[in-house]
């Protein structure tokens, strides 16, 4: 290996618009229905069916413009985008060519610290095409099923600058877009559903050279991981084709999840000519200045803006507050704990320690956790006042995460509540020490291991439930006291 | 101005027609005389002009984001050549 390579990367995000119907229909979007249950002549591609568009499409569109910096043209319009598919019913996809909904744009990640821009280069309005099914074993069934619920379902497609120029950059832009995109509340981005969805394309180039390398794209990424992995196998695919003298391939490939490669999806002979042309059922869109001033002002609070919040009232270090906005969920979530608990920090820590591992553990959304924000303070409170301690309060977090009880219940029912009570230790205190007449004779020689050992025996008398704190100090009182 | 046999080929693929030698000889002439009749406009002077994106002087027909029940499951499926568990049965395409 001589030369050093430099990874260019732009990628092509498909986003699920939030809307309750189709984009050119009033068939419902709802996911995970029978088959063809949400299907109309329109969205079936019946011969002179007319499409009508969705407002809603056109202000989510919008807000995502807004959201991302881009520039909302007075005048958009949609085109034909012709090729033949199973599950593109009419053999075309309405979309739009030239004149898109977004123009421009940018958004800032952090990568190792340091902030990068990255740009956009348009988001287009479009429609999602119907699902292929498989049947049987993929290698040997000559059949596939087709279900049109999906097809007409609105997307923005948001199409970034090649700016990128690491797998790890690539997956801080997804991470970026995701959280605008949920904060902004125009998808659900589900990526598992499909909701969003992800190209990448991806060049490399020797450092130095000012032209980009000949790119392939990498269809239908569906994890944050297999966006990473997948970037990372396909540079080092094409760096080591250039090494061996090859040349690279502009083509479509697909990234194989088992065996973590990417693969030629096409054959080169077919032609990539989608002969767009004006789309003639759809009359253009005349977009106000009056319209978008008036979906800006109805803005919720993005993740910028929140992430401020967060460290301007109250002192959250950049990093948590980075964490807790990458969801608006999250962020609720955290929300709601401090309107009445002071202590940020401590909140942001059970967040992103105890709640964040239980949550990656069990493969869940913070949406689905069982427990109320109320309960979190309520055990950072029984901390405070002493009830139980840090430690137990961790066992009573996961069981309540478990088990969606209330934490006072918990501790009742596990008979896990702190003993601080003083008169309580002292007797407990006496009597290990008493039992313990050499351990004694040791510590008054100075041993200081003996002071240890008494209160291991302490915490383990009391199953764990002595205050340490509280048999700390009266231990030391009690062992210099003159009645020992 | 006939089209090359090769631009005759290229856009029957796309198509998925399948043409014998004679048709493409008659299209390259046939598809090539219309384009020739298209290309009368570039000779126009449209210095100035706006392109128009579209011939109706309609703009913004929308509609409100609300589902219209009423499903033509039964209906729109009785279309289908093939059919297996309420699905369209196409061969298989990788």
């Amino acid at each position: 290996m001589g030369k050093e390579f430099e990874i260019v990367i732009g990628l092509e995000v498909h986003a699920e618009l939030k809307t309750a119907t189709k984009a050119f229909c009033s068939c419902s979007t709802a996911f995970g229905a029978e088959p063809n249950t949400q299907v109309c002549p329109v969205c079936s591609g019946f011969p002179g069916m007319l499409p009508v568009l969705n407002k809603k499409m056109v202000e989510l569109a919008i807000r995502t413009g807004i959201a991302l910096n881009s520039e909302i043209p007075e005048i958009c319009k949609f085109d034909r985008k012709n090729y033949f598919y199973p599950d593109l019913p009419k053999a075309y996809q309405i979309s739009q060519f030239d004149l898109p909904v977004c123009k421009g744009g940018y958004l800032d990640i952090e990568v190792d610290g340091q902030t990068k821009r990255i740009g956009i280069t348009r988001a287009h309005m479009e429609e999602d095409a119907g699902k292929l099914v498989h049947q049987g074993d993929i290698t040997t069934t000559p059949f596939s099923l087709v279900d049109l619920n999906r097809s007409g379902v609105p997307l923005l497609e948001i199409v970034s600058e090649p700016d990128m120029r690491s797998a790890q950059e690539a997956r801080a832009y997804m991470e970026k877009l995701r959280s605008i995109l949920l904060f902004a509340g125009v998808s659900d981005c589900k990526m598992q559903e499909g909701s969003l969805r992800c190209d990448a394309n991806v060049s490399v180039r020797p450092v130095g050279q000012m032209e980009f390398g000949t790119r392939t794209e990498t269809k239908n990424l569906n994890s944050f991981r297999s966006l990473e992995k997948s970037i990372e196998y396909e540079a080092r695919r094409q760096m080591e084709a250039i090494e061996d003298g090859e040349e690279i391939v502009q083509e479509t490939r697909t990234w194989d999840e088992e065996k973590q490669v990417t693969r030629s999806m096409r054959s080169k002979e077919e032609a990539h000519d989608y002969r767009y042309f004006p789309e003639p059922d759809l009359p253009p869109l005349k977009i106000s200045r009056e319209w978008v001033n008036t979906i800006a002002a109805q803005m919720p609070e993005l993740p910028e803006q929140a992430r401020r919040r967060l460290v301007e009232e109250y002192g959250l270090p950049e990093y948590d507050a980075a964490i807790i906005t990458l969801n608006p969920d999250y962020l609720n979530f955290f929300d709601q704990c401090i309107s009445s608990y002071k202590d940020a920090k401590l909140v942001s820590n059970w967040m992103m320690s105890e709640l964040n591992r239980l949550l990656n553990q069990n493969n869940m959304e913070i949406g689905e956790c069982r427990f109320k924000p109320a309960d979190l303070v309520k055990i950072l409170q029984l901390i405070d006042d002493g009830s139980i301690s840090g430690k137990m309060a961790k066992t009573v977090f996961e069981e309540m995460f478990n088990s969606g009880q209330a934490p006072e219940l918990i501790i009742k029912e596990k008979g896990m509540a702190q003993i601080s009570d003083e008169s309580t230790l002292i007797n407990l205190i006496d009597g290990i020490i008493q039992d313990n007449p050499k351990v004694l004779e040791d510590y008054k020689n100075g041993k200081e291991k003996a002071f240890g050992f008494f209160v291991g025996q302490i915490m383990k008398a009391s199953k764990g439930q002595a205050n340490p704190g509280v048999v700390n100090k009266l231990l030391k009182e009690r062992l210099s006291s003159s009645e020992m | 101005m006939a089209l090359t046999i090769g631009e005759v080929e290229h856009v029957a693929l796309l198509a998925r027609l399948a043409l014998s030698a004679e048709e493409k000889h008659t299209f390259a002439e046939q598809l090539g005389s219309i384009l020739e009749y298209a290309d009368k406009l570039t000779g126009l002077d449209t210095e100035g002009i706006e392109p128009l994106v579209n011939i109706l002087p309609v703009f913004n027909v929308l509609r409100d984001d609300e589902v219209k029940p009423g499903s033509l499951r039964e209906e729109i499926l009785s279309n289908a050549p093939l059919l297996e568990e309420e699905q369209y049965k196409v061969p298989k395409i990788i």
